[in-house]
């Protein structure tokens, strides 16, 4: 018989409550040995029940962390997460706080649509993929195919930060909101094909990019005050979050990049009528 | 640079009958027809003329006629006048050739190759004006087994979400954007009138649609992922990934600025003006495994209340690759034959990729059911259902339910010109411009489509009883009731029907 690797084996929330400690609106999930579903399913009870701040524990590989959240009215929820999330985290998010204290895997903040992720280390591949708003900030560095087709519309700019670096194809088909790059302790960033077919947002790079690693689509502009203002907000918020309160000037003192489109349409001449 | 190109349709204007009222000259978008300086006189350029018969339909007295252009270049069976022209065409601009609508090439057409069973004597037939016929489907995953309480009767097993359709007919993916705002209204106005559903395509689902028509919507999910929030998934009734599309398999789309208007730009959350452009794969699935992470994610999303839908592009690997969707934790399975339809495409890509739906359904039904998987999943079919006889013969070849688009489109306005990539459609359909747009009223091209819904259910109805089956779940897969006819061995075998002539086999002992 087909065996489901998602479904099979899961148990009822009534079988799951002993993982949960309930103190005063904050329940204490611990993660160990329970399946994506199942961890799912219980952080949905737990703020059905009043909580307004989850903590998991001993998350190891857990998908989709936080994407069931999604209530009518809406509710904000805390989620701090203790090990390593899986893939997915986030994805969908309604509006949510998620910090996690350790490295995150794939899809973090697949098309999520607002509230914020805070990831204490690294992240994998297609971070912030078809983001819509809200905003995520990674520590460390992330991997191939990031912020791809972010979006925005008016006041819903979704921002994506990046502490060190990223791997090829950032920004690629970028839509809408900002991706910033910090370049902390890179001397020169080794990713390529930045912002390929770019045709909205805006992306800064600290630190050294050439003109060869960056999309056909993809053009350079001077900084302005307004931009280095974005940018003080951005590492304020950067340090604030990661406990590197007095890195702001440092983390400043290097040359950023400011890519935008060529063109809203880039692909507007390819045809024939 | 001057073009070569010659005229494709030619206007022909009954004198006698025309007492220049200037009908036609407000009707036409492409302007073929205007005022001369005076104002007295109504000039006709033809060589504009994309042949949408508007003009024709509405001019009071009658008096137009549009035709296809007859001078031509000398005949030849394989410089074809339309090869001819693709060539001057792109000699002139240089660029991709983009179309609108489903392949019009003639290529064989299996539907018309396979003819239907009817009972004599031996299996008496039903007549479905007096007897109950059953024409409700539910799409979705079935379980393995059922486990009934033996006291009360009442079922045990846990039933997966399904959707419950009243005719095995739906409306297929049109984006907003693709088709106007008036448009995607009527497909929604008359899915909740006839009980079954419309899929959204990939340009997101209005917010002041989605109280009311969230229930009938499929909302799609694909790889541009406009208009995809947490809302837009939970107010529908089922969700559907968008891998491809019959018309353009393994390409993204583009739709162009110009079509990017405000309430667009907002459903889709793009600057006006901006191209929407789908990238070609997902970027978060470059595998089976990816896919059913994808899949289980939305599921996570909408708390496991909807069916997930998977469509795919009829290609070479089609029952394989559908094997693997079924595994990925699918709920159904769209797939869209080379003939299924499209707002823009290159002309290159409709015309030439993919292969029919007939076959299509036939390998991947035959496949699942090998699999003993086939209950997992339900089989829509999808691109070129023409009519009710279609229909019932991709349900007879294994298809569950299936998605009717240009069909919907015809039924509402469209003659097929095939311009829909220019945004100008004279009937309000592909339009994005509020004075055409407003060409289509809801409430009048709704009624088409439930009037054509209804006509087709009948028929299906009458097929059905003809051939002694009363409920359109034993007709599923039931490849007895097809023979082929002008099929070759190997067709035949593909298709898994017999020929024409070819009785039942003996299965005695």
């Amino acid at each position: 018989m087909l065996k489901d690797p998602y479904l099979d084996g899961v148990r009822s929330v009534e079988e799951l409550l002993g993982y949960v400690d309930f103190e005063d609106g904050t329940a204490i999930i611990d993660a160990k040995d329970l399946k994506h579903k199942e961890l799912n399913d219980l952080m949905k009870e737990c703020v059905l029940r009043g909580a307004s701040r989850l903590i998991l524990k001993n998350v190891c590989g857990q998908r989709y962390i936080g994407s069931r959240l999604f209530f009518n009215p809406p509710k904000r929820v805390e989620i701090e997460i203790y090990g390593t999330p899986g893939n997915d985290l986030g994805a969908f998010l309604a509006g949510h706080r998620i910090i996690v204290y350790g490295n995150a895997q794939d899809g973090v903040g697949n098309t999520m649509d607002d509230g914020e992720i805070v990831v204490h280390g690294r992240a994998g591949d297609v971070v912030a993929m078809c983001m819509r708003g809200g905003k995520i900030f990674i520590r460390d560095y992330v991997g191939y195919r990031c912020a791809i087709h972010m979006k925005g519309y008016k006041d819903k700019v979704p921002t994506l930060v990046i502490g060190q670096t990223a791997q090829d194809f950032l920004g690629e088909y970028m839509a809408g909101g900002r991706v910033i790059v910090l370049g902390i302790g890179i001397e020169r960033h080794r990713c390529y094909y930045i912002g390929t077919g770019m045709h909205g947002g805006v992306m800064y790079i600290g630190g050294k990019v050439e003109k060869h690693q960056l999309g056909r689509e993809v053009g350079v502009v001077e900084m302005d005050e307004e931009d280095w203002k974005f940018l003080e907000d951005v590492v304020k918020e950067y340090c604030k979050n990661f406990e590197m309160e007095g890195k702001e000037d440092e983390i400043l003192g290097k040359k950023f990049s400011k890519l935008i489109p060529v063109s809203k349409r880039p692909y507007g001449r390819v045809y024939s009528y | 640079m001057k073009s070569h190109l010659l005229p494709e349709f030619y206007v022909e204007r009954i004198e006698s009958r025309c007492n220049k009222c200037g009908v036609c000259v407000k009707q036409c978008p492409w302007g073929v027809y205007s005022w001369d300086e005076e104002g007295k006189e109504i000039l006709i350029d033809y060589t504009k003329c994309v042949g949408c018969q508007r003009c024709v339909i509405y001019c009071p007295n009658k008096a137009l006629i549009v035709k296809p252009y007859e001078g031509s270049y000398r005949p030849n069976a394989y410089w074809t006048r339309e090869v001819i022209s693709d060539i001057k065409k792109q000699a002139e601009q240089g660029g991709v050739i983009l179309i609108g609508t489903g392949s019009d090439k003639p290529y064989k057409v299996y539907f018309d190759h396979i003819l239907l069973n009817a009972s004599q004597v031996t299996n008496p037939s039903i007549d479905p004006l007096r007897e109950p016929m059953e024409l409700r489907t539910f799409i979705g995953r079935k379980p393995d087994r059922l486990e009934i309480d033996p006291d009360d009767f009442e079922i045990k097993t846990e039933i997966t979400p399904n959707l419950v359709i009243e005719t095995p007919i739906m409306f297929a993916g049109m984006s907003y954007g693709a088709i106007s705002y008036n448009a995607f209204l009527s497909l929604a106005m008359a899915s909740k009138e006839f009980g079954t559903k419309f899929c959204t395509g990939e340009g997101g689902l209005p917010k002041d649609m989605r109280e009311e028509y969230g229930e009938v919507a499929i909302v799609q999910c694909a790889s541009g992922r406009f208009g995809v929030d947490p809302e837009y998934l939970n107010c529908a009734c089922a969700i559907e990934i968008k891998i491809g599309q019959g018309a353009k398999p393994g390409i993204g789309g583009h739709l162009p600025g110009e079509k990017v208007s405000k309430k667009i730009s907002e459903t889709r959350m793009i600057p006006e003006g901006t191209d929407a452009l789908s990238p070609a794969p997902h970027h978060d699935i470059y595998s089976i495994e990816d896919l059913a992470m994808l899949i289980y994610a939305l599921k996570e999303a909408t708390d496991y209340e909807k069916p997930v839908f998977v469509k795919i592009a009829a290609v070479h690997n089609v029952a394989a690759i559908a094997s693997g969707i079924v595994r990925a934790g699918a709920d159904a399975i769209v797939i869209d034959g080379f003939r299924g339809g499209t707002g823009a495409t290159p002309k290159v890509m409709r015309d030439h990729v993919g292969i029919p739906i007939e076959m299509a359904i036939a390998v991947v039904d035959q496949r699942l059911r090998e699999e003993g998987i086939r209950h997992k999943c339900s089989i829509i079919a999808s691109g070129g259902i023409r009519c009710s006889a279609d229909v019932v013969k991709a349900i007879a070849l294994g298809a569950d339910a299936v998605y009717i688009g240009t069909a919907a489109l015809i039924a509402m306005g469209c003659t097929m010109c095939q311009k829909c990539y220019t945004g100008k459609c004279s009937w309000g359909i592909c339009t994005q411009d509020e004075n055409l747009a407003k060409r289509l009223n809801p409430k009048v091209a709704s009624k088409r489509l439930v009037n054509l819904l209804r006509a087709w259910s009948l028929e299906i109805k009458e097929m059905m009883g003809a051939m002694g089956i009363n409920a359109i779940e034993s007709l599923r897969g039931n490849r007895e009731h097809l023979r082929g006819i002008g099929l070759e061995d190997w067709e035949l075998r593909i298709l898994g029907i017999k020929g024409a002539g070819e009785g039942y086999e003996y299965r005695g002992d």
